[in-house]
């Protein structure tokens, strides 16, 4: 048995788990300032960082930094400790520059004299939050907390603060289109799963059709659709509901309407299926004994659909965790979710660390209730 | 077994083979805005190009920040050649040896270019600004003339267009507050100034669509999903002419800068890249740039030759430059990942 799987468990094992498991690494690595800085790293370890820096560190880290502006690697720490301290970045550059003029970089007080802030505890903090090989920075900042010059953990700047929201945002929005999804798959799978196949057929490639087409497609139909002149307010202007135009879009009424309709048939389809192997007879069984339409589907229909509304509305839940190109189209600013977080760090700023730790914090809850969704499918009487 | 194993052999070197070889065999790329100043820079320059020398081109269109070029030269991918860049990002890509240093001897030396448009890492493609662009079939009678009207949701109600950045949104919510635009920067160098500015774009929130990509601003003033937007004038008089629109602009208070050319450090194609930067920048082919879409140019010549017409609605316009402020990319080189991060929280909430 086990040869016969041997195959696809390898190729899974190499091409998604093992690279998977390597990018959320970074969210607990920090190799970048050891990297380019071997000799600071190893003093800044040394360094208990309650007193002052010693001027050994303050050497090392003046000769690093020299040469690693000559060999094109100071970006890599100057970026990690930005990270860390807004600013450092530029302090790092001029820094070098004078450092490589001739300006003396040999003690803590000369380097102060290039500039003041390095007689400031701030930048020695943030580079010895970065000394690797290990670190917490980046799963603290997704939680919108830092590690401060004393290294006691604390909340970042209000106005900084962005992650938690996002995060509940995400977890809301994805909520509320399962069970959007749920209200309007059930009829829908119910109508094609009672329906003789000649007809459901068709009805189903109805439903399949939009499944084939392109996410990105069909959420550009919904953008032209609900625009202020669009399709859907024009209609509604002409049969006299409304007097103005109505926002259907950049907010967040347009992100629950596309991506309901992006997902509706990750619930019907399980759903169908489930439904299909209910045996009619148990309905007809329910009425001979006396139960009304309502009372027999309430007891003895719905609770045999359950496992499938569940594994449905899991799958369309799960799915719009890491909904990204619908919001970014026809939401607004305050619409976002946090994979448009997670794409910002990976393509717009290289902080491959920060994306990994979002990622790991949108993994582990979802792990956790794909296991809760598990057990509680097991429970439901089939 | 073993004719297996050969098999599998084989394709894995077919496979390192193929990635070896994946950036030798794409075209030139060539990355700019998208849009109508795509359209106007391939018709002016990139058809020619290929034309006259054989050198096939490919493009690509992206939105700026220095991260995405990170991403590319750092992480190893080769798909780009050369990309029209803002300042900042000439500034810290250069510092970062992500831009090639160029030859400025082949390029006719720096004197040949406004001072403004020569860097050690970039030419300057053109020279540009942010206006107020409106639409003047929504807006009859006087527009908004100043921040302060673009701030003014009462006198003219509808959405605004702005740039999802905090570069250009924070100088205009200090002029719409106000300050005079020397003013600006010193006053964003302190706290105070940086609070002021995100108070006063909370009054315009509501109001605001954001936009990524400059290219959107037309189809949104063109659904009508916004009344007036933040934008680059030559995107809007293209619209007018090719679309027959009747938006308007107004120069009040803009921000102007230049755009350049750089070729990414780790490009496969540096002969050739350099061959169409000397193309882009010569003065007789840059006066068609002019012709394409409105744009201030960087040649010195070219400046001198074109038609004077061509420069309304240009920066070029001394008329339309009476109060307008210079962007001081020093400024967003300093400051840019501390307001980015402010901004994209606030931009969030």
């Amino acid at each position: 048995m086990i040869a016969l799987v041997a195959p696809l468990l390898l190729f899974l094992l190499a091409s998604f788990v093992l690279p998977v498991l390597l990018m959320l690494s970074r969210a607990v690595t920090d190799r970048e300032l050891q990297a380019v800085w071997p000799a600071s790293a190893a003093a800044l370890r040394q360094w208990d960082g309650a007193g002052p820096p010693p001027d050994a560190l303050a050497h090392s880290v003046a000769r690093e930094m020299v040469a690693a502006r000559r060999a094109g690697t100071l970006n890599r720490v100057a970026n990690r400790l930005n990270y860390d301290m807004v600013g450092s970045r530029s302090l790092l550059y001029a820094t070098a520059e004078r450092l490589e003029n001739g300006a003396p970089g040999n003690t803590v007080a000369a380097l102060a004299r290039i500039d003041p802030r390095w007689g400031q505890r701030d930048i020695w903090a943030a580079m010895r939050h970065a000394d690797g090989p290990l670190t917490s920075h980046y799963l603290l900042a997704a939680l919108d907390l830092r590690f401060d010059a004393d290294d006691r953990v604390t909340r970042v700047p209000p106005e900084q603060a962005v992650f938690g929201n996002i995060y509940l945002r995400t977890f809301k929005i994805s909520a509320v289109v399962a069970l959007f999804c749920v209200f309007l798959g059930y009829p829908i799978a119910y109508m094609l799963a009672s329906l003789p196949e000649r007809k459901a057929n068709p009805l189903l490639i109805l439903v399949l059709l939009p499944f084939w087409t392109s996410a990105l497609v069909r959420t550009a139909a919904w953008a032209v659709l609900l625009q202020t002149n669009g399709v859907v307010n024009n209609a509604l202007l002409n049969i006299g509901l409304i007097d103005t135009p109505i926002q259907l879009i950049y907010n967040r009424l347009g992100v629950y309407i596309a991506m309901t309709h992006v997902l509706l048939p990750f619930l019907i389809l399980p759903l169908y299926g489930v439904m299909k192997g209910i045996s009619p007879t148990a309905m007809r069984a329910a009425s001979s004994l006396g139960a009304s339409p309502l009372r027999a589907f309430v007891k003895v229909y719905l609770p045999q659909t359950l496992p499938g509304v569940a594994a449905g509305a899991i799958i369309v839940f799960t799915l719009a965790l890491g909904y990204y190109v619908t919001p970014a189209l026809v939401g607004g600013g305050a619409d976002q979710m946090i994979s448009a977080s997670i794409a910002f760090y990976t393509n717009q700023s290289l902080n491959w660390g920060m994306a990994a730790a979002l990622s790991l914090l949108l993994l582990v809850p979802l792990l956790l209730m794909l296991f809760a969704g598990r057990t509680m499918a097991r429970t439901v009487p089939a | 077994m073993r004719v297996a194993l050969r098999a599998l052999g084989a394709l894995a070197l077919l496979a390192v083979s193929a990635c070896d070889s994946g950036s030798d065999l794409r075209p030139l790329t060539v990355v700019g805005w998208g849009g109508s100043s795509q359209d106007a820079h391939r018709q002016a320059y990139w058809t020619g190009f290929t034309k006259s020398t054989g050198i096939a081109l490919r493009e690509d269109s992206w939105r700026g920040g220095v991260g995405v070029i990170r991403t590319k030269v750092v992480g190893g991918d080769a798909s780009w050649d050369i990309v029209q860049v803002e300042t900042e990002d000439l500034i810290l890509g250069c510092e970062e040896g992500l831009f090639q240093r160029l030859d400025w001897a082949s390029l006719g030396g720096r004197k040949a270019f406004l001072p403004s448009a020569a860097h050690d890492c970039g030419v300057g493609a053109m020279r540009w600004s942010y206006v107020i662009g409106y639409d003047g079939d929504r807006i009859k009678g006087p527009g908004p003339q100043s921040w302060a009207d673009f701030w003014d949701t009462k006198r003219f109600p509808g959405k605004r267009g702005m740039r999802k950045t905090p570069k250009y949104s924070l100088e205009f919510a200090l002029m719409a507050d106000g300050v005079p635009a020397d003013q600006v920067y010193p006053t964003l160098r302190t706290p105070a100034g940086v609070d002021r500015a995100f108070r006063k774009l909370d009054e315009i929130k509501p109001h605001v669509v954001w936009w990524s990509s400059i290219s959107q601003v037309p189809d949104l003033l063109g659904s009508r999903e916004i009344v007036m937007s933040v934008t680059s004038p030559g995107r809007l008089i293209v619209a007018n002419r090719t679309e027959g629109r009747n938006f308007k602009l107004d120069w009040h208070g803009n921000i102007y800068a230049v755009d350049y050319w750089v070729i990414l450090s780790n490009s496969p194609r540096r002969a050739e890249a350099a061959q169409l930067l000397r193309y882009m920048t010569r003065p007789e082919n840059q006066v068609r740039l002019a012709r394409f879409i409105p744009t201030g140019l960087t040649n010195v010549e070219a400046n001198r030759i074109v038609a004077p017409a061509l420069k309304k609605n240009t920066p070029s316009d001394p008329a339309n430059m009476t109060d307008a402020l210079e962007l001081d990319a020093n400024f967003w080189v300093e400051y840019g990942d501390q307001l980015t991060q402010r901004f994209n929280a606030w931009v969030a909430r």
